[in-house]
């Protein structure tokens, strides 16, 4: 233990402490994602699935002009790469959710919540070791991508990460909110069909906003108003070293709101703990 | 030191600064406590002590509201009436000071299956702020102390039941709190792995100091000289030492007592001769 004249805050724990806790946490995140070799696998496929297959085919029907933050024209396979950055973080901010039922399910849960810290930092550490596995992942994907001649400037794999911090905060926000809404592991296919497919395809991931506007105004204001877009957009400047302002204000909205609704719902007074105990106990 | 000649833990915790006699200041206190869920109540008005360096045993069968109780102490629900404090730390108003000295085993196994032992006990002294060279010196002693410093390195998986709870009680000791929980701990043990786990926790009693609640089904799993809380449909039906209930209810053991103040039998936990 740390000793006591070290610094301590008002529940008596040093910031020592608290780094202590935090890397426990992402260490831990960090074996788990090691020891389940095929979600890495998984991870990456599924992106590159889009990048080698969908985009090849479509590049031919669907025309890219210059819009911002391209100054030339570009491959479809280059305008997607961002939105398939972005779906990698959604994928991973959804599986975090979903091993946060499954450690609730098994108890595993109980472990972090009984811990003496305090609540909405256990949660925030969690939020930030489910964020580095999916940088790892992205990064993992940007190099397979420089393969497939998806190379933006040097500088852009530096200035991405602040942007991709940001929306892997923002979408493992959204799944621990939503996990936390969730009763059985098994209800969890219903957060692909309503939350992951809805939020990747109403978004510009895969088509410019200006795209879905001539096809319909209304799913154009749907995609507008929708965080993933943002995270999308925001991703997509800063890879070439520029920041697109409503983005980030967007994202970091939608950051905060999604923590301070999880932690709200983690409450020990309210939320998911509030119903009963776990399967066979009384 | 112990007095055989064991080593121990240093019962070196924040500062818990009790504000009057340490001795006055039970290790957990339960008052008036009630929770619902839904119209469902599952605890009404409960309330006991459990004094520093003693062994309770919370009595009840199966749905009688142990585990919901177990949730209040370690604020995994909230409460909805009544208080709870550990040490003199209430629960509601200052959760950490509280659950720093508050070791638990739940009924149901939380350990990381997939993590070596090592690993589980090392996450466990991170989620407490314990730093790693320190927190590996401890997870050292503990495995030593429960038999398990040559599976270190094994995943959990790979251990049999008995071994998995005493890893857990390794685990809830790690941080070295001064008052114990163990939820049903010897549920799906063998005979031997049950008397085992409860010598040892006895051991930690009269070794450590450690306050102890054990909630049970299991009459045969209470001493003579232990606490009992008789814990039935949600409501305490009486608390004191295992003698004076006995002698109270006109019964001639725990079980003709239980029997006496609720109408049906516990179990015992040992096979029918």
């Amino acid at each position: 233990m740390s000793s006591t004249t070290v610094k301590q805050d008002r529940s008596g724990f040093s910031l020592a402490q608290y780094v202590t806790c935090l890397n426990g946490i992402v260490w831990r995140e960090a074996l788990r994602f090691v020891h389940q070799r095929e979600r890495f696998v998984s991870a990456l496929v599924r992106p590159l699935v889009w990048l080698f297959i969908f985009a090849a085919g479509f590049r031919q029907v669907l025309g890219i002009s210059i819009i911002p933050p391209y100054e030339t024209y570009i491959l479809y396979e280059v305008y997607i790469a961002p939105g398939l950055m972005a779906m990698i973080q959604l994928f991973n901010g959804m599986q975090s959710s979903l091993s946060m039922v499954y450690d609730r399910e098994m108890g595993n849960m109980r472990t972090l919540l009984v811990s003496p810290l305090p609540r909405w930092y256990l949660l925030f550490c969690k939020l930030v070791a489910g964020t580095a596995v999916s940088l790892l992942q992205v990064y993992a994907f940007l190099l397979i991508a420089w393969f497939w001649d998806i190379a933006p400037p040097p500088i852009g794999y530096l200035t991405v990460l602040p942007a991709l911090i940001l929306s892997g905060l923002m979408l493992g926000a959204l799944g621990m909110l939503i996990s936390s809404g969730i009763k059985q592991l098994e209800n969890f296919a219903g957060v692909m069909n309503f939350v992951i497919f809805p939020m990747f395809f109403a978004s510009s991931a895969l088509y410019p906003l200006w795209r879905v506007q001539e096809g319909s105004p209304l799913l154009y204001y749907v995609c507008l108003f929708n965080p993933f877009t943002h995270a999308v957009e925001l991703i997509r400047f800063a890879l070439y070293g520029q920041t697109n302002w409503i983005s980030l204000a967007v994202v970091s909205c939608c950051t905060a709101a999604f923590m301070i609704g999880a932690i709200y719902a983690y409450d020990p007074s309210r939320g998911l703990i509030r119903r009963g105990p776990a399967g066979g106990e009384t | 030191m112990t007095a055989t000649g064991a080593p121990t833990f240093d019962p070196a915790p924040p500062d818990t600064s009790p504000r009057n006699d340490p001795a006055e200041i039970p290790a957990l206190s339960i008052g008036g406590v009630s929770h619902s869920y839904g119209t469902r109540r599952a605890l009404a008005d409960v309330s006991f002590a459990v004094a520093p360096a003693s062994f309770t045993a919370l009595l009840g069968l199966n749905g009688a509201g142990k585990s919901t109780l177990f949730a209040l102490v370690t604020r995994l629900f909230g409460i909805q009436a009544g208080r709870i404090s550990i040490f003199g730390h209430d629960i509601s108003l200052v959760p950490g000071e509280a659950l720093r000295l508050l070791g638990v085993v739940f009924q149901s196994r939380t350990l990381d299956l997939d993590l070596s032992v090592t690993q589980n006990l090392l996450y466990h002294a991170a989620l407490h702020g314990i730093a790693k060279r320190e927190a590996r010196m401890r997870s050292d002693e503990v495995l030593a102390r429960i038999g398990l410093a040559d599976r270190a390195g094994s995943k959990v998986r790979d251990l049999s039941g008995g071994q998995m709870r005493r890893l857990e009680i390794a685990r809830a000791l790690l941080h070295r709190p001064r008052l114990l929980l163990l939820d049903e701990a010897t549920v799906g043990l063998d005979i031997k792995a049950r008397a085992d786990i409860l010598g040892h926790v006895r051991q930690l009693v009269t070794e450590q100091g450690i306050g102890v609640l054990w909630a049970t089904h299991l009459f045969d799993e209470i001493m003579p000289g232990d606490d009992l809380v008789i814990l039935h449909q949600g409501q305490v039906l009486a608390h004191g030492e295992v003698a004076r209930i006995i002698a109270d209810t006109g019964g001639h053991d725990v079980n003709s007592a239980f029997m006496r103040l609720t109408g049906v039998a516990a179990e015992t936990g040992s096979p029918a001769p």
